[in-house]
């Protein structure tokens, strides 16, 4: 049986982690290469890396990222942050990358997921889309949920599957941050809608929350960040509470 | 040891690459039919489209060398798939070395399976100090049908071939180099074969 991922999420800034990461045993808790190897080891299913620089050299930097963590990495990561055409996803596909994540280039310009899915394959695209909820109807939003459309959540989710999409992060603006749960409600129509696997992200604050989104969101994978970076959660207790409730995991 | 990974533009060259130098193995990356013949071992890797992939081949000429090496050879997750007579994935005609028919799994389960899965019934020198029920990662929209040729199972909508041998070929349809320490391990058998 396909299990259920979990999935740490983390932030690079000029090649390194940013926000303050509670490891003691780290030599550098800059170092996202020696935090992903923790990770890894302690039973995390993918990796994923959102770099959120905006230096000129960024593109450099993140293909010499993505490089090191390809060459001691014994699991799947994705890349994502300011993707936004075919060469951008060449060099980091060359250089290791299992996947990668398009957010707001895919908004402005649609085709570039055609473009991606029949280049490389609809298996290595991540479509990561931002939304909140307005009024009664969830509006996808950009450039990290900072800026709003127009565009529907599930019209957008249902046009990425279409155009070559292999999987969905959906992070809700309103769970973000506030470790209150997933967004299981429009997880769980996503997961009706489409049939790519569906990423819940935003709102781990506990280890039933991971619970609740695979069994009321019916996510396949859920990401988050501060939850293991300042050891709130560990991964491999998480996953034993997972088991307990019957959910299938990688243990 | 040689160990040649056949090169025709597939995607997931590094990551297999990497898997092998991490236990001090460096493979050479090669189209040349002469230096793929030489080798102890070949990887016949692959990630992406059937259809573009035999195309390549045949521009190269190497759809005609794979069939004919001797030597043991390894096909990844698309690189197994090849190995078959057809595959539904825009009609492709594959290799022909088992003659089998690659096809996609139905919109009962999402599409592609991304993640892992347990694969079992191991039955190969290649799943040596692998348990049963070992988790292997995976990312595939096609599947190879239980066959003769099958040495290790895995169940998604169905059961299906997570491996497959034929003689010298044999042909993983997960990752190994993407699979942990298990994946690793297989790595290593492949080598000892």
């Amino acid at each position: 049986m396909l299990t259920k991922r979990i999935i740490p999420c983390l932030d690079i800034k000029d090649g390194r982690t940013v926000k303050g990461i509670n490891f003691v045993n780290l030599r550098d808790a800059g170092d996202p290469v020696e935090l992903a190897e923790i990770y890894c080891d302690s039973g995390a299913d993918e990796l994923v890396f959102l770099d959120i620089s905006a230096s000129e050299e960024k593109r450099k930097t993140l293909a010499d990222l993505v490089l090191r963590v390809a060459a001691r990495i014994r699991i799947p990561f994705t890349v994502g942050g300011g993707i936004s055409s075919v060469e951008d996803v060449e060099v980091l596909l060359k250089n290791g990358a299992d996947k990668v994540c398009v957010n707001s280039a895919a908004v402005k310009r649609p085709e570039l997921l055609n473009e991606l899915s029949s280049r490389f394959g609809n298996q290595c695209i991540v479509v990561a889309i931002d939304a909140k909820k307005i009024d009664d109807s969830w509006k996808v939003h950009l450039v990290g949920g900072k800026v709003p459309t127009e565009v529907d959540l599930f019209e957008w989710a249902k046009e990425v599957e279409e155009r070559g999409a292999g999987e969905i992060m959906f992070t809700s603006m309103d769970h973000d941050g506030t470790k209150n749960g997933f967004a299981n409600e429009a997880l769980a129509k996503l997961t009706e809608l489409v049939n790519i696997p569906i990423i819940a992200s935003g709102g781990a604050g506990n280890e039933q929350h991971f619970a609740d989104t695979f069994i009321y969101g019916n996510s396949d994978a859920a990401l988050a960040a501060s939850v293991f970076h300042f050891k709130e959660i560990k991964i491999s207790d998480l996953k034993k509470k997972l088991k307990e409730q019957g959910i299938p995991v990688r243990t | 040891m040689k160990l040649v990974q056949i090169d025709y533009g597939a995607g997931n060259v590094k990551n297999i690459q990497f898997a092998f130098e991490r236990f001090g193995i460096s493979p050479v990356l090669s189209s040349d039919p002469e230096e793929i013949r030489s080798a102890d071992k070949v990887i016949f890797p692959g990630v992406g489209e059937a259809s573009s992939a035999m195309e390549k081949l045949r521009k190269t000429g190497l759809d005609k060398v794979i069939p004919t090496l001797t030597q043991p050879v390894l096909g990844i997750c698309l690189g197994m798939q090849l190995l078959c007579e057809t595959s539904e994935e825009n009609n492709t005609q594959g290799l022909g070395i088992i003659s089998e028919e690659v096809k996609r799994f139905s919109n009962a389960v999402k599409v592609p399976q991304i993640g892992w899965n347990r694969i079992h019934d191991l039955n190969s020198h290649l799943f040596d100090g692998i348990d049963e029920n070992e988790f292997m990662y995976l990312v595939h929209s096609y599947y190879v049908p239980l066959c003769d040729e099958t040495i290790a199972v895995c169940d998604y909508e169905i059961p299906y071939s997570a491996a497959l041998r034929k003689n010298n070929f044999y042909g993983v349809q997960f990752h190994p180099e993407k699979s942990s320490i298990a994946g690793e391990q297989l790595l290593k058998n492949f080598l000892s074969l």
